[in-house]
């Protein structure tokens, strides 16, 4: 079939098959259950997210076997034919969008998103509530594909709300325990922040551009007025409301808080969700408003500090961490500074490119602490690891690759991502901020090979009984792990830069490649992993007395910043306490309820005057129906 | 024929009679053949209008004004007996609970 036949209508399949399988799991899933031993519903869930993974592939096929004039830009809107909102000159048709930048994150969706869910096959197991488990992942899935194929911002922003609802539930998936719960809910708190600044940014364009339509914001971009540094115009004020929402989304400060609670959700979500797809939707989103955010330098030098001071923060962070998944954590937290950087600088095409190596080597992390977590029986304390490495070798090897990858070590993907966002950086003379990101590659390394060495070298430290019970997990989960420890070591190579560069059509940047920025790069990598190698392996009792050499930098970041403690203040005492005191004690005790009460006596001091009126006499009542008669005639008839 | 202006002042004086009986007695079934008085004397000026303009409006009207004036005096009627039999009187001004 032509492409023109083809993509009118698969990438509308690509969204609805696991929508249908959330429907279908969500209906019949305990009869499913039932039938086929357990297994018929993690089955059905996989399928469709594979299946959506062929579709797409079809799709991104067709999308370049369109016939296209010379330089015109490749895309695709397929149209379902009618509009979803349609109000004065306020149009949201039901429009999605293929262009090269989609059709990687549809790729990235639902590849990584069919590995984990072949991985939670093995991982869920044991779970009691595999259907709502795999219902919840379907309908994740259906809504970032469609944040990520939405043709216009309010599309986007059905997306967008929807996977932060599926990230809620699978946070709190395991919702007796209470930490799951709360976390669940601090997601959603924080998010609702982000997703204010989304929708005000949102309402500002439609101001400015007449229309919500992703191409013709970026059409439209491209002729207005360039808003320099300092000028707060209003396309400035929409790029930081827009990027606000980013924030909320992409785990930025101030609104990263969320994340590293986020992991008392399942492994394979954390890969999936809080690592790979979702987290990355406000990476996405700026990207795709490249051309909007070149316009207003102001807008972009505040994403490129928010990213760099990120990206750096979160990485001191993790340093200090002990529970696994908690370093993965801050790690993601960092690395997404890292793309925020890179598109701060002007290099939209190299964040993207980061966010797609990231997918891979950081659900491989997450995926393989899973299968560490896994043949832990679920402790996640690194202090009770050590010396898994020839107990569970796969996962071993396959962790080794992925550390290598976001160490930034060659041929691995991160070095390659890294490598262009440094020169990224370079290249438009920010040298702090430069300075910033290559520390925070180093420490990177550092904390990365500080948690390999602590889980799998040296001495296993959990006691008898756990060591007894250590196993290699199942091949339903190694067979993810070794797929994308393949994808870690050789995505990299792709030219992802040169190949989204006609999507954001920025005017091209003069591209200098100063050959010492990989050298050093890999020299502050292979520093990183060298203090990791000398204070956790060489001289393990080191560790202790560094933290006591720098007592108040350690505290700092094992308190994260307090950023927690700054807000838990906050919300007691300013919103807590002052709803308490000001707003309910006297605007809502005095003037509200005071006016509604003032009215009623009001009426009630008129009443009390006019009852009289009432004499209970059947003749005085006549007697005043008759007056009011003749009044009523004498006034009509009255000449 | 009878001029109409001469049925209507007919009509008049019977409704003030009904009118004045209606406000100054005290019986509660004078009272009530008072308003039965107003309704009639309406009825005649009806008849008059209807017969001076040749149509049959009028006269239509009317049978409806005594349908109502049926029912009436069955409803009122009861409620004078269910009166008496409660206060033992018809004095009007004895009935005068619903008030403030």
């Amino acid at each position: 079939m032509t492409p023109e036949r083809i993509l009118p209508f698969i990438p509308f399949m690509i969204l609805l098959l696991p929508l249908a399988g959330f429907v279908v799991l969500a209906l019949f899933g305990d009869w499913i259950k039932r039938d086929r031993e357990d297994r018929g519903a993690a089955y059905l869930a996989c399928a469709t997210v594979l299946g959506s993974f062929g579709l797409s592939v079809w799709s991104v096929v067709s999308l370049y076997r369109l016939p296209l004039a010379e330089g015109s830009p490749r895309f695709f809107m397929p149209y379902l034919g009618f509009e979803w909102i349609e109000a004065g000159g306020f149009r949201v048709p039901m429009s999605l969008l293929l262009d090269p930048l989609s059709g990687i994150m549809i790729l990235v969706v639902t590849g990584v998103g069919s590995l984990i869910h072949i991985y939670s096959l093995g991982y869920m197991s044991h779970d009691e509530e595999r259907v709502r488990y795999f219902s919840y992942l379907n309908l994740f899935t259906f809504f970032m594909l469609l944040l990520v194929l939405g043709g216009s911002l309010p599309i986007l922003f059905v997306g967008w709300e929807g996977v932060g609802l599926c990230s809620y539930l699978l946070i709190g998936f395991w919702f007796k325990k209470d930490s799951a719960s709360a976390a669940g809910m601090k997601a959603f708190v924080v998010n609702r922040i982000g997703d204010a600044g989304l929708i005000l940014g949102m309402i500002l364009i439609f101001h400015s551009f007449g229309s919500l339509d992703l191409q013709d914001i970026v059409n439209g971009a491209g002729s207005l007025v360039r808003e320099g540094f300092g000028e707060f115009g209003v396309i400035t004020a929409a790029c930081l409301l827009l990027f606000v929402g980013a924030c909320g989304k992409s785990a930025q400060i101030p609104l990263h808080v969320w994340l590293p609670d986020a992991m008392e959700g399942p492994t394979p979500v954390s890969a999936l969700i809080h690592a790979a797809t979702m987290v990355t939707a406000g990476v996405y989103m700026v990207a795709r408003l490249a051309p909007l955010y070149d316009q207003s330098e102001t807008a972009m030098a505040v994403v490129a500090v928010v990213g760099a001071a990120t990206a750096l923060m979160a990485a001191t962070i993790a340093l200090v961490q002990n529970d696994i998944k908690k370093v993965l954590a801050y790690s993601t937290v960092s690395q997404l500074g890292y793309m925020f950087l890179a598109c701060g600088v002007g290099a939209f095409g190299v964040a993207v490119f980061h966010l797609f190596t990231h997918a891979f080597f950081k659900a491989l992390l997450f995926l393989g602490s899973g299968s560490v977590i896994h043949a832990m029986s679920g402790e996640q304390d690194m202090r009770k690891m050590g010396g898994l490495r020839a107990k569970i070798p796969w996962t071993f090897w396959t962790f080794v690759i992925g550390c290598l990858a976001i160490a930034g070590i060659w041929p691995f993907a991160g070095f390659f991502s890294k490598d262009e966002i440094l020169i990224g950086a370079w290249n438009a003379h920010r040298p702090i901020l430069f300075g910033l990101a290559l520390f925070a590659a180093m420490l990177t390394a550092f904390y990365m090979f500080r948690l390999l060495f602590l889980t799998f070298f040296g001495r296993f430290r959990g006691g008898h009984e756990a060591e007894h019970h250590v196993h290699e997990s199942p091949w339903s989960m190694l067979l993810p792990l070794v797929l994308l420890a393949v994808g870690s070591a050789v995505v990299g190579f792709l030219k992802v830069p040169h190949i989204l560069e006609p999507v954001f059509r920025l005017p091209a940047a003069h591209s200098g490649h100063p050959p010492f920025i990989p050298l050093v790069a890999t020299a502050v990598a292979l520093a990183g992993i060298g203090i990791a190698y000398y204070m956790y392996l060489a001289f393990p009792d080191l560790p202790a007395r560094v933290a006591s050499a720098f007592t108040p930098l350690y505290r700092l970041f094992d308190a994260k910043y307090h950023f927690d403690d700054v807000y838990s203040w906050f919300t007691r005492k300013v919103v807590i306490g002052g709803s308490d005191a000001v707003l309910w004690k006297n605007v809502d005790a005095g003037a509200i309820d005071g006016s509604v009460n003032g009215l009623a006596s009001i009426v009630d001091g008129f009443a009390g005057a006019l009852r009289f009126a009432q004499t209970g006499l059947v003749r005085s009542y006549a007697f005043l129906i008759l007056g009011g008669a003749v009044a009523l005639l004498g006034y009509l008839l009255w000449p | 024929m009878i001029p109409i202006n001469d049925a209507l002042v007919l009509s008049a004086i019977l409704f003030v009679i009904g009118a004045f009986g209606v406000f100054l007695r005290r019986n509660v079934i004078t009272v009530f053949m008072c308003v039965e008085l107003m309704l009639n004397a309406v009825n005649l000026s009806f008849v008059a209008f209807s017969r001076s303009l040749g149509t049959l409006d009028g006269q239509i009207l009317v049978f409806f004004v005594m349908t109502v004036a049926a029912a009436e005096a069955a409803v009122g009627l009861a409620i004078i007996m269910a009166l008496q039999r409660h206060k033992e009187t018809l004095d009007v001004d004895s009935f005068n609970l619903m008030k403030w």
